[in-house]
């Protein structure tokens, strides 16, 4: 197992080096960071302009080629994943928008995976019946629209609750706002900020899921060895969360181990709309702003990112499924 | 005494988008504490309704209506928890795949450990001794090892073993079998009954047994119901049935069923048509459709099950008095084909010319390890240097048990190409010579018949267009295409108006028909045919085998027979070959090997295969191997059967020694008759 995993392993590391690279090339010929004080006013001094670019590995004037290769030895002696056009250290940048990601995914993701599997286990069991039929509308509506108008929307709402109930229940702008002294204030602000988007992330998530896991629940309750629970004198419920939905769990496995993986990474459209600067709105700013560095490190750091996620939902198929484990 | 299990007047209604489908209609048996009850039905019958009904195992929207009571307490109507505590407690239940029928994520002992625990108060500890104890009691060795084994990693027969165990493990009242050996091999299958048995024996449960075989009835049941479109057709004691049957249906399953112990020289009487479907029932008795006896009265009225002479057999037959006084058999009801003789019926064996011949024919796969880096560990040796010849107009039988390498050879025959070592020659060429235009030109002598028709012919493409199709690839014209289908269809006793239907509209014996339509569609010489009966019911059988028959008598053709039902092949073949493990282990003519098998193998398949003779059954010694088929990846020395060989182990060391030191050729024991064994000793076993 661990030297099936160790191969594995480097494979995927020679792919993760071959990508970013490409990942450099393109973003060093197309995001050009002089662009960023073509606009200033009074324009900077060519030479000194030139001079600091240079400083910071991003002078289009120095071959493609020769910053490439500066850029790799930085990242291989010093774990120096270079600047920004403006001087700040990506490794700075990119190692708090992480957590911010993080922080605002975690709860909405997991959360999400627990009610999708439940929710689609469930209505998988009453096929057909109104109550599945009203959780498949729902969520098909859920999965249809697109992210930024469940964020807008949701904030309207929330928007509508406050003014009716007179208490600010929803905070929706930034991470943290401003607070009373009393103890633990800080941390309930922080949570009150982080409700309603949790709540949009759950519902996406726990939408999405929840139809993957009714399928694969139905094709588990029609299997033989349900029926074999049954006749040995299980009750219902207990013959299908035991025998049914263990089963059913298997390919949920490698799809749960890619969406905690790449929580880090962000999901850019809740970040904007809710004003949380994590990685995923840190990559379009990058993009918009000329920063070819921090476009590379995010993509390396994604691609990290997938890599676990494909080693953790091989480990997890291989603990869910003994046929895999022992065969 | 009272009897444990009592049905009365069962109905079971479930709704359909075609109306109500009435799966069981007026059921009722009794049944007493050790005593076992057949019901014997095709697909469709409502059989395994049955089963499910009184383990009240229906979904919510079925309708069953009557009575099932369990000791004097009615069981219908109970609610789901109330059956819970009696299902696996009181009635259990083995079903008919093992496959599948238990779940692969948790270990042999830790499912049957959950159906002690669920019933009796005792310890995880104590259930787990108990559980290994049932697996030591059906015959699993190494029981406290194999117990933390997964599903996966036990074979058919075992974990049909273990189901046995888990039905087993809280002292039923009843055990319901459903199928219990339909997946399994013959040998295994032999194997699985024993255990079936003790299992009864040691609970002195009663038991029902649901079966299509009417070979396992009559070795296993003392009474019997013979089920039709979801009514019982008759009831008796398993003699009355086998041999007073007073119903057409039962008398024609028991008439038109191959038989093992004799030969098949004529044609097989034929239950013309199929069961009707039980959604939209006509009125009258539903088998009058395929009745040759079936008169105005019949088509009108559904005849009440009625007790005979003797007040326990009991039949719903307006016919049935008429029946028992003139003393008609099958022959007598049944109209009997005539089947036309090839043209070189009469040219003996050794002049005609071969058309197909193997020498020396391996196909060994490499079995590889590993995930990144394969490598090869070991060597599956699925076809091992066989010898088999077809004369012109013959049918050899190539029989044996999953795993055999059966289907590898054929494989390797339709490939038409250079087998790994050996020759093949078709027609007198050999098939490595042929250029590219010659072997699509070989595809017109040689076609092949599959096992499933549903799965072997387009569902999206009309029976003409499938039929049709072999002929457009060889460039034929638009109106010779027609003519030549329409020619096929009525050669398979199909008719014109069916050419533009779609294989779902019909049934598995009509899908059958189009299957070998197609193969004949370019006249071929050689048809392979891949266990072309297997699949369908035991009632539609006879009419497949004999259009078999009479098309290879019209045409001259020459089969190559695969099946693992050996009274089949004994009716069918001329000639047949027993593959054990990748080899040959005895060839010869058919009646010479099937009176005087003297492989140990040949023996022991003959002799585990059911006959539809309660007495013939009950005087049978039966030969029960032990153990399962090797690994082909890795089988003994010398003789590949010495593992499972009865023989082997009755010899003394020294003639051991030989059979462990080289595999056994073979040679020659009779006229035709060439066996593989060191020690063959040819013996009677039917």
């Amino acid at each position: 197992m661990a030297r099936y995993i160790a191969k594995r392993l480097a494979n995927y590391v020679v792919l993760l080096f071959l990508a970013v690279s490409a990942v450099y090339f393109l973003a060093a010929s197309t995001l050009n960071a002089r662009a960023v004080y073509a606009v200033r006013n009074p324009p900077v001094d060519p030479g000194v302009l030139d001079a600091m670019l240079y400083r910071w590995n991003l002078n289009d004037k120095t071959p493609i080629l020769e910053r490439y290769l500066v850029w790799l030895k930085g990242v291989f002696t010093h774990w120096d994943w270079g600047f920004t056009a403006t001087g700040a250290w990506v490794n700075d940048d990119v190692s708090i928008k992480m957590w911010v990601s993080l922080r605002l995914m975690l709860i909405g993701t997991l959360a999400g995976i627990i009610v999708g599997i439940l929710v689609g286990a469930w209505t998988a069991t009453r096929q057909y019946k109104p109550s599945d039929r009203a959780f498949t509308g729902f969520a098909l509506l859920i999965v249809c629209t697109p992210s930024f108008v469940i964020g807008i929307a949701s904030q309207i709402l929330a928007i509508n609750v406050n003014r009716w109930t007179g208490v600010t229940i929803f905070e929706f702008v930034g991470e943290a706002g401003r607070h009373g002294s009393y103890f633990g204030a800080v941390f309930f602000d922080r949570l009150q900020h982080l409700l309603l988007p949790t709540l949009a992330l759950l519902l996406i998530q726990a939408a999405f899921l929840s139809r993957i896991q009714r399928n694969l629940m139905l094709d588990s309750l029609g299997e033989d060895y349900v029926r074999t629970a049954r006749a040995k004198g299980l009750p219902k419920s207990k013959a299908v969360m035991k025998h049914a939905l263990r089963t059913a769990l298997i390919p949920t496995g490698t799809y749960v181990a890619f969406s905690l993986a790449t929580m880090f990474t962000g999901a850019f459209y809740t970040e904007k709309v809710f004003s949380f600067p994590g990685l995923g709105a840190y990559f379009v700013d990058s993009l918009m702003n000329p920063n070819p560095h921090g476009v590379v490190a995010v993509t390396a750091f994604s691609g990290v990112c997938v890599v676990c996620g494909a080693i953790l939902s091989d480990i997890a198929v291989a603990i869910l499924d003994p046929r895999v484990r022992l065969g | 005494m009272s009897p444990i299990l009592s049905v009365k007047d069962l109905h079971v209604t479930f709704g359909s988008e075609a109306g109500p489908v009435r799966a069981v209609r007026g059921l009722s048996f009794d049944l007493e504490r050790g005593q076992t009850m057949a019901i014997v039905g095709e697909s469709g019958s409502g059989k395994s309704v049955t089963s499910l009904a009184v383990m009240g195992l229906h979904p919510d929207s079925a309708r069953i209506e009557g009575s099932i009571t369990l000791d004097g307490e009615e069981l219908l109507g109970k609610s789901d928890d109330a059956m819970s505590s009696i299902r696996g407690k009181r009635i259990a239940m083995v079903f008919q795949d093992p496959l599948s029928a238990l779940t692969p994520v948790y270990t042999i002992g830790d499912q049957i450990v959950e159906t002690l625990l669920i019933h009796s108060p005792m310890t995880k500890a104590q259930a787990w001794d108990r559980a290994v104890e049932l697996l030591d009691a059906v015959g699993i060795p190494d029981p406290a090892t194999r117990a933390k084994s997964f599903p996966f990693e036990f074979s058919g027969g075992m974990r049909q073993r273990v189901m046995i165990a888990m039905a087993m493990a809280n002292d039923p009242d009843v055990i319901i079998a459903d199928e219990p050996t339909t997946a399994l091999d013959v040998t295994i299958q032999a194997q699985v009954l024993e255990v079936l048995k003790k299992a009864q024996k040691e609970t002195g449960a009663a038991m029902i047994l649901i079966t299509h075989d009417l070979g396992v009835v009559a070795g296993a049941a003392d009474d019997v119901t013979v089920m039709y479109a979801g009514r019982p057709v008759e009831q008796g004691s398993v003699d009355d049935i086998f041999y007073r049957p007073q119903m057409p249906y039962t008398i024609g399953l028991l008439g038109t069923v191959p038989r093992l112990d004799h030969s098949g020289d004529t044609a097989l009487p034929v239950l013309e048509g199929t069961p009707p479907s039980v959604v939209s029932l006509a009125p009258g008795c539903p088998f009058a459709p395929r009745c040759p006896l079936a008169d105005d009265s019949c088509r009108s009225i559904e005849p009440e099950l009625e007790s005979t002479d003797s007040p326990s057999h009991r039949v719903a037959c307006f016919k049935a008095r008429e029946i028992s006084e003139q003393g008609h058999s099958h022959h007598d009801i049944f109209p009997t084909p005539a089947i036309r003789t090839s043209q070189y019926a009469d040219l003996p064996r050794d002049e005609r010319e071969t058309v197909l011949e193997l020498s020396q024919l391996r196909k060994h796969f490499p079995l590889m390890k590993g995930a990144l880096y394969r490598r090869q560990v070991g060597t599956v040796k699925a076809v091992d240097d066989i010898d088999l010849d077809i004369r012109r107009g013959e049918t050899v039988g190539l029989v044996g048990e999953s795993g055999s390498g059966k289907s590898t050879t054929l494989l390797e025959i339709l490939e038409l190409s250079k087998p790994q070592s050996g020759a093949i020659s078709i027609l007198g060429k050999d098939t490595a010579t042929l250029t590219r235009r010659q072997r699509r030109e070989m595809r017109r002598h040689i076609q092949v018949v599959f096992q499933d028709p549903m799965a072997a012919v387009d569902p999206r493409m009309p029976v003409f267009d499938i039929i049709a199709e072999p002929l457009g690839a060889f460039k034929m014209g638009k109106a010779e295409i027609e003519e030549r289908v329409f020619d096929l269809l009525d050669l398979v006793g199909l008719e014109a108006s069916h050419a533009d239907r779609y294989p779902q509209h019909f049934s598995g014996g009509q899908r059958q028909r189009i299957g070998i339509a197609r193969a004949l569609a370019l006249n071929p010489e050689i048809l392979v045919l891949d266990e072309p009966v297997s699949a369908l019911d035991v009632s539609i059988q006879a009419g497949v085998i004999n259009l078999l028959a009479d098309l290879q008598g019209r045409l001259g053709l020459s089969y190559l027979f695969v099946a693992h039902d050996l009274a089949v092949i004994r009716h069918v073949a001329d000639r047949v070959a027993v593959m054990y493990l990748g080899s040959i282990v005895e060839i010869g003519q058919v009646d010479e090997v099937y009176t005087r098998p003297t492989h140990p193998y040949t023996q022991a398949l003959m002799s585990a295969i059911p006959i539809p003779d309660p007495g013939v059954e009950r005087s049978r010694q039966r030969i029960v191997l032990t153990g399962d088929l090797p690994s082909p990846a890795n089988p003994p020395s010398g003789c590949a059967f010495r593992s499972r060989c009865p023989k082997y182990a009755q010899l003394d060391s020294a003639q051991q020694a030989v059979c462990a030191g080289s595999a056994p050729v073979l040679s020659s024991c009779g006229a035709d008759h060439r066996v593989a064994c060191h020690f063959g000793e040819a013996l009677t076993v039917l």
